[in-house]
């Protein structure tokens, strides 16, 4: 599976500002097929974990209303320049993916 | 008991267990989750204070003029609105974004570490015109701020 994550990790004075894309089709289980009139299964992501040497600075949980390939944005402290951090997502189907990124 | 009464009771008992305690009445319906930690009653109660009551154990909030929500006025598309929130109160613990007038008012619950200052951002689905609301915890209140969005196409149909 190709990678489904793009981060971004910016450090500067002391807080670093995360940015995170990701591809997912985000379907929320309300849509339907127009063609055959059929319902859309859901199939959206649960759970966004975002860590830093172990702890994890952010947790996200999220129901289908989020956009498809979603957007977030967060900022934290304690990081330094060149420390990894990882990204990692769930969906509903179980599948998942993670990513890893040194912070610049 | 013919079906339709079964149905007529299956319904009432839903209602009702909706507005006490969506929790339980998920829990019992649904079947098993593929994940443990998201909160299914939470994300599947279709109205505000139910969500909160299941996501953050109240509803009680208090709105504050230190969290600013970011939003466009008019969302051409409501299938991509960005969503900023940006809390200047210390200790912030979770922030919440909602739709107000979404078939699923609760779209994300960002839990924040301890490292991590109030700001949050994304782009969300959003259903018809309506209040997007930020509900921030800290310090184990809830402190909530809400701007109208206005959108021209649903992102929420089909």
């Amino acid at each position: 599976m190709a990678k489904s994550i793009k981060i971004r990790a910016k450090e500067k004075g002391g807080v670093t500002t995360v940015k995170a894309l990701m591809t997912h089709p985000m379907e929320t289980g309300g849509r339907k097929d127009k063609k055959t009139g059929k319902t859309i299964p859901a199939h959206f992501i649960q759970e966004v974990v975002c860590k830093h040497k172990g702890n994890t600075v952010m947790m996200a949980e999220w129901s289908g209303g989020v956009s498809k390939n979603p957007y977030i944005s967060f900022k934290f402290s304690g990081a330094a320049k060149g420390d990894d951090l990882e990204l990692s997502w769930t969906d509903n189907t179980g599948k998942s993916d993670s990513m890893t990124s040194k912070i610049k | 008991m013919s079906n339709e009464m079964k149905r007529r009771i299956f319904l009432k008992r839903s209602l009702a267990a909706g507005s006490i305690g969506v929790a339980a009445a998920t829990g019992l319906l649904a079947p098993q989750q593929v994940l443990a930690a998201w909160n299914k009653a939470a994300f599947e109660a279709k109205e505000l204070s139910g969500a909160l009551d299941a996501l953050l154990g109240s509803s009680d909030m208090s709105e504050s003029a230190d969290i600013k929500v970011k939003a466009p006025d008019i969302a051409e598309n409501g299938a991509v609105v960005p969503i900023t929130v940006d809390a200047s109160i210390d200790g912030v613990e979770s922030i919440a974004i909602i739709a107000s007038n979404n078939p699923v008012p609760l779209v994300a619950n960002f839990v924040m570490g301890p490292g991590a200052t109030g700001f949050v951002s994304t782009r969300i689905k959003m259903g018809k015109t309506g209040d997007v609301v930020g509900v921030v915890k800290a310090g184990g209140k809830l402190y909530s701020a809400k701007k109208e969005v206005k959108v021209t196409i649903g992102g929420c149909g089909g």
